[in-house]
Order: structure tokens, then sequence, then C-alpha cells
């Protein structure tokens, strides 16, 4: 993590030698692989049609979300993008009712209305997947205002990408977060490409935590490839907006190891750069830490992977032998009914 | 009674609601220390103060979708546009968020919003703050929209928005703030899913809403003294469209006439005209009518805006094509 905003940002250590404890690094790992596993799974559902539509994987970026989400209490707030699967998941949201919302079923955390792209949770106030670029900013914003004002010290953790810096609605949001000092925790995923358009084709600044900076907001840059860096750099972002310190911006460096959707054929980046990326994977970089501190035993590894192939085998047949909501239930939920009436959150 | 102006009405209104609702609060451009820009929420800063009474930076997306995760974090916003064409810059958030979020959520997240705007022509404010637009948001499920033509809905129709459970748009016609009659002192809540008839009649049916009411019971009011009987059908609320008041009326009167101040391409009156052909054709004893707005941005020279906007000898007109 390096300094931006001169001045503006406190220091938050060195990262790369904390010493956390061994059973939370453990679950760190366990987390990104379940994310991994479960998105590669996405991809063979893909391939016989059980999942359609549009599919964005993450793969490459898993230490983003689970880090990011290590530091929210169970009351804060998460507005997340189409490419969230791994936020559903580190958010705890549980991987069959994912499983289920991306084959279009009942059973999902949507009722099969939304699929990849619109998962929702009320229980863990996950507030989408949002599949307008930038189009969750502002509900952040609205969220944490909400918070505010009724006296609540909770944060609203605000995910989007690169792509989104250069809608008009980041900067309103921006702007906005900042002038009324409201708890939002804003999260840029920069995977440097905005779907198949590279950050210098797209941005006159590339320097993205520059911009949030300008906003008067501390902002700092993170490597989203090192899951405890993220989760270090988002537990003290945390820390200052719940005590009152007004909106924070994190930077996560980050790659998607894939490309943008399973209609892209990826001719607009670069075989080297990829496979550059691809050796600072966070999950072998995790494990082989962990193998070399002593943490992780031999046959350790292999034990989690079977324990998460098992839950991801159980999504998938929980999610397969779902129900299709009924075609008489089409026009349910355009307008509220009586009994789905919730007290306010 | 008291005399009121519409202004006046639809400031007690908000002032009722922030009185009843800790969760209610007002935002929008110029809404505290200016006043509002047609000068609806001129003290209620002093009386509320800013945290309830906020003014915003101008930009629409932010406050209108801060008003969404306002809602869905348990406030009660109310959020002030101050055109329908400045609505177009948070048009976004109104149609992507506001109208799906319940939808795309399987029922998890209803967004408990009212947003307010000005809409319609008549102050020489040209093509960038006078077109009609409510007729794109009445397209959109997930919406509610309404058009208080009358002190009675300036007054009334706001609580009821914020009882409901999903989002509310309010159109306010700017022609209609300085309006002034009596209203009474107890006035409050009204039904808001309901069209209304204005004045009864039974040789034609003239259906308005908004600015064009007045357009409209000026119209009957001619046609009376040349011994015809008009009708006027209020339709107060824009979706979902009380089509049963409507098709009633013109099953007694046989004719209909839609009056509009939208484009006629794509209309509200396009709507109101296919429902009646749905419902009642063979009721019918002549075509269906519409007075619309010339298909033109509106122009702001007096003469050439008057000539664009729906006028009462438009509508007296078309009436008498129907019974020629």
């Amino acid at each position: 993590m390096t300094k931006e905003a001169p001045g503006r940002v406190a220091d938050v250590g060195a990262v790369a030698d904390r010493t956390l404890e061994n059973d939370h690094a453990v679950h760190l790992l366990r987390q990104m692989l379940r994310i991994r596993r479960f998105e590669e799974r996405c991809v063979e559902l893909y391939s016989r049609s059980a999942i359609r539509g549009f599919l964005h994987l993450g793969i490459g970026e898993e230490a983003c979300a689970t880090g990011v989400m290590e530091a929210l209490l169970p009351d804060d707030a998460v507005v997340a993008t189409y490419r969230e699967h791994g936020h559903v998941l580190a958010r705890g949201i549980s991987m069959r009712a994912t499983m289920a919302e991306l084959e279009g079923k009942v059973e999902g955390c949507s009722r099969g209305r939304g699929g990849s792209m619109h998962l929702f949770d009320s229980a863990t106030r996950f507030y989408g997947g949002n599949a307008i670029v930038g189009g969750g900013l502002p509900l952040a914003v609205g969220l944490a205002l909400a918070d505010k004002l009724q006296g609540h010290t909770h944060v609203t953790a605000c995910f989007f990408g690169d792509g989104a810096v250069a809608e008009g609605e980041f900067h309103e949001s921006m702007n906005l977060a900042a002038l009324w000092h409201l708890p939002v925790l804003f999260c840029c995923e920069n995977n440097l490409y905005a779907m198949g358009t590279a950050l210098e084709l797209t941005e006159s600044e590339t320097d993205l935590s520059l911009k949030a900076a300008s906003y008067r907001m501390p902002s700092w840059k993170v490597d989203g490839m090192d899951v405890i860096a993220v989760e270090d750099a988002a537990r003290h972002a945390v820390e200052g907006v719940r005590s009152g310190g007004g909106p924070h911006f994190l930077e996560l460096r980050t790659y998607r190891f894939r490309a943008h959707s399973m209609y892209d054929s990826d001719r607009y980046r670069d075989k080297a750069e990829i496979e550059g990326w691809k050796h600072r994977d966070p999950i072998p970089a995790l494990a082989e830490r962990l193998t070399a501190s002593g943490v992780l035993a031999d046959g350790d590894l292999g034990r989690l992977e079977a324990e998460v192939g098992a839950e991801v085998d159980d999504a998938v047949a929980f999610a397969d032998a779902g129900t299709d909501e009924t075609v008489e239930d089409l026009e349910r939920f355009v307008t509220s009914e009586p009994v789905e009436r919730r007290p306010p959150r | 009674m008291s005399t009121v102006t519409y202004r006046e009405a639809m400031r007690q209104a908000i002032r009722d609601a922030l009185i009843r609702d800790d969760r209610v609060f007002l935002m929008g451009e110029d809404v505290g220390r200016y006043g509002g820009c047609y000068a609806v929420s001129l003290g209620l800063l002093e009386e509320f103060g800013p945290e309830r009474v906020r003014d915003t930076p101008l930009s629409e997306s932010a406050f209108v979708g801060a008003g969404i995760g306002a809602a869905l974090g348990g406030m009660r916003p109310i959020v002030e546009i101050m055109t329908v064409n400045f609505s177009l810059l948070a048009l976004d958030q109104i149609v992507n968020n506001a109208a799906t979020l319940l939808y795309m959520s399987g029922g998890q997240f209803n967004v408990p919003l009212v947003i307010r705007m000005t809409t319609g022509a008549g102050r020489q404010l040209a093509a960038q703050h006078s077109h009609s637009l409510e007729g794109w948001y009445a397209h959109v499920p997930g919406l509610r929209a309404l058009a208080p033509a009358t002190l009675e809905d300036a007054r009334g129709m706001l609580w009821p928005a914020l009882e409901d459970p999903d989002p509310v748009l309010i159109f306010e016609h700017g022609g209609l703030y300085n309006t002034e009659g009596e209203l009474a002192d107890d006035a409050g809540p009204v039904d808001i899913t309901t069209a209304a008839i204005r004045r009864p009649g039974d040789d034609v049916t003239i259906v308005a809403y908004g600015g064009t009411l007045r357009t409209a019971l000026s119209a009957a009011e001619a046609l009376a003294a040349d011994g015809v009987s008009a009708e006027v059908v209020d339709l107060r609320s824009l979706r979902p469209l009380d089509t049963a008041t409507i098709v009633e009326s013109v099953a007694r009167t046989h004719r209909a006439v839609v009056v509009d101040e939208g484009w006629r391409t794509g209309s509200l009156s396009a709507e109101v005209s296919a429902r009646i052909v749905e419902e009642v054709f063979y009721d019918l004893d002549a075509p269906v009518a519409r007075v619309c707005s010339a298909e033109v941005p509106m122009p702001y020279a007096k003469h050439l805006e008057d000539a664009a906007l729906p006028q009462v000898a438009d509508v007296v007109a078309a009436v008498g094509k129907l019974r020629a």
C-alpha cells in the first residue's frame, strides 16, 4: 500500500509482515478458494446451459471481496456490481442460494428474477448486483445517508470497477459523500480494463486514487492480489469511516484472469500480460506463504480443496433440484404486496 | 376554508409530512436557502433545519440515487427535481434502480421514495424547461405516476405517496403554482388510485390531467354555452391508469377527446385512446379524438408557444368535429 493525497493519509503500516492468527489466514484462503471453485464450476454449468445470460467471472480478483468483507460487521451494507459472485459468497450468502439464482430457480437469492448480475440478500444487507456501471454508487451514498440520519454507525461498502470512474455518477457520488461526510467505503476494483478498453485509453488520469483524493477523502492504493493487504487496508478504512471520518476510498489493484464475460474472446489483452498477472494469483500466493510458515501442513490444502469441492457439489445439486417459479407469479414484486412489506431496515 | 395557491397547498403537504414522520426529509436543488426554484419549500429550512431540508449539488443522478438508497435504508425521502427535463439526468436511477429493485431482488427491497418535479409549458421557458415527459415515466412498470391538477390533490397526494411502499413520481404543472382557490382547513390525504369526474356531462367525455385539466374545463364551459354537455375526466394517476372510470364515462357519452400536453406520438393520449378502443369500441359514435402539443421542441416566442400547446379552442373544435 502506498500513500496518496499527501498529508491526508494516515500511515497504515507495513502489511507484509503482519502476523495473523493462523486459523484466520486459513479462513481467508478458504474463502478465496470457495469463490474460485464456485466460478470455475459456473463455467461448466454455462457450457451445459444450466446458466445463461451474461456471466462475468472475477477469477483472479478474489482477494478484493474476501479482504474487504472481513472488515465489515453484520449490520453494514454492501453495494456491488454485476461481477459480484465473490462478494456474495464472502459476505456470507449461501452458495446454495447463489447457485440456485444463477440457474434461475425460485430458491435463488433473488428468486430467479436477477440472475448472475443481480444477486440480492436482505439478511446481510446486500443491495445487489447493479449492472449499470456506476449505478450503485448513488445508492451507497443514500444508504449511508439513511444510516447517518438514523444515528447508526453502520458502514456502506460500495464496490465498482475502474470503468465506473469515467461515469458522471462516480464523480457526483464522490462529491456528495464527501460533502455530507457520509459513512461510505468506496472500493474500486481496478482490473485495468473497462470491458475491453484499457484504462489508459479511457482516463486522462490513470491514478484513480488521486481522483478520489481530489474530493478530499482519504484514498489508498492497495495490492488487490494480496488478501492480507486488502483486509488490513479495509480494516483501517472501515475504522476511519465508522469513527466518523467520512468516506474513504480504496483502489484495489487487481486483474481478472478470464475474459470480461462468456461472450468475450479477449482480443484486447496481451497473452504475456495475462500470464504475468497469473504469477501473482492471490490463492497460491497465500497458500505458499502458509505452507512455508508451517501453518499448512502436508495434506491440509488438499483437505481444504476437498471441503470446498463438496460445498460446490452440494450447491449445484441444490440448484439443479430447485424449482422454477410458477409463471402465474410473473407479475409479483413489480409493486409491493401488503404481506411483503417489511419494517424499515 | 382558506384561500391558498397550488404552491401553498403543496408546501402544506410537505410540511405536514415532515411533522408527521421523522423519516421524511426533503432534498433537491435549491430547496433550502433559496426556498425552492418555484418557492414551494419556502420557509421549510428555517422550520425543520438543514438535516431535513437538504440543498444538494447539481447532481440529479446522485441525489435521486441517494434518495433511493435512503429509502432502502429506512427513510422516506421526498426528492425534488427542478423540471422533468432535468430528471433525464437521473433517468438511470429512476428507471434502472427505483423501478426495478423490488422485482430484481425477488421482493426483498422495496423503494419507498417520492420524487416531485415540475412539468409542462406556458411560461416561455423554451425547449429545455417546458416539456411534458411524464408519459415516459408512465411507461415503466414499478413506478407510480401522479398528476395533481387541483388544490385538493396538491395538498392531498403527497402523504399517500409517502405511505406507498414503492416509488411514486409527482408531476406538478408549472402553470398551476400560482392558481388560487378555496381549500378546506382540514384538507388532507386523498385517494391516489382513481381518476375523477371533474364535471359531469352527457354528450362527450374530455379526458385530461395536470395542466390540461383547466383547458378541458374551460372547453366544457364554452361547449355548455352551445348546448353541448361535456364530461371532464381528470386522470390524476398516470400510472396505473384508472381505465374503469374512463371507459365507464365514454360508454355513457359515446364520444371521447383526449387532451395531453405531451407530444401525440407514443403519448399518454395514445395509451388512453387505445384503452377506450380496446374496451368500449362498440359504444363509440365517433372515432376517439386527441388534442396534443405540436411535435416541435417547445419554442420561446409567446405566439409560437401558444400555437404549440393544446388550447381551449382546439378542444372545442375537436368536440365539434366528433358531433358533426
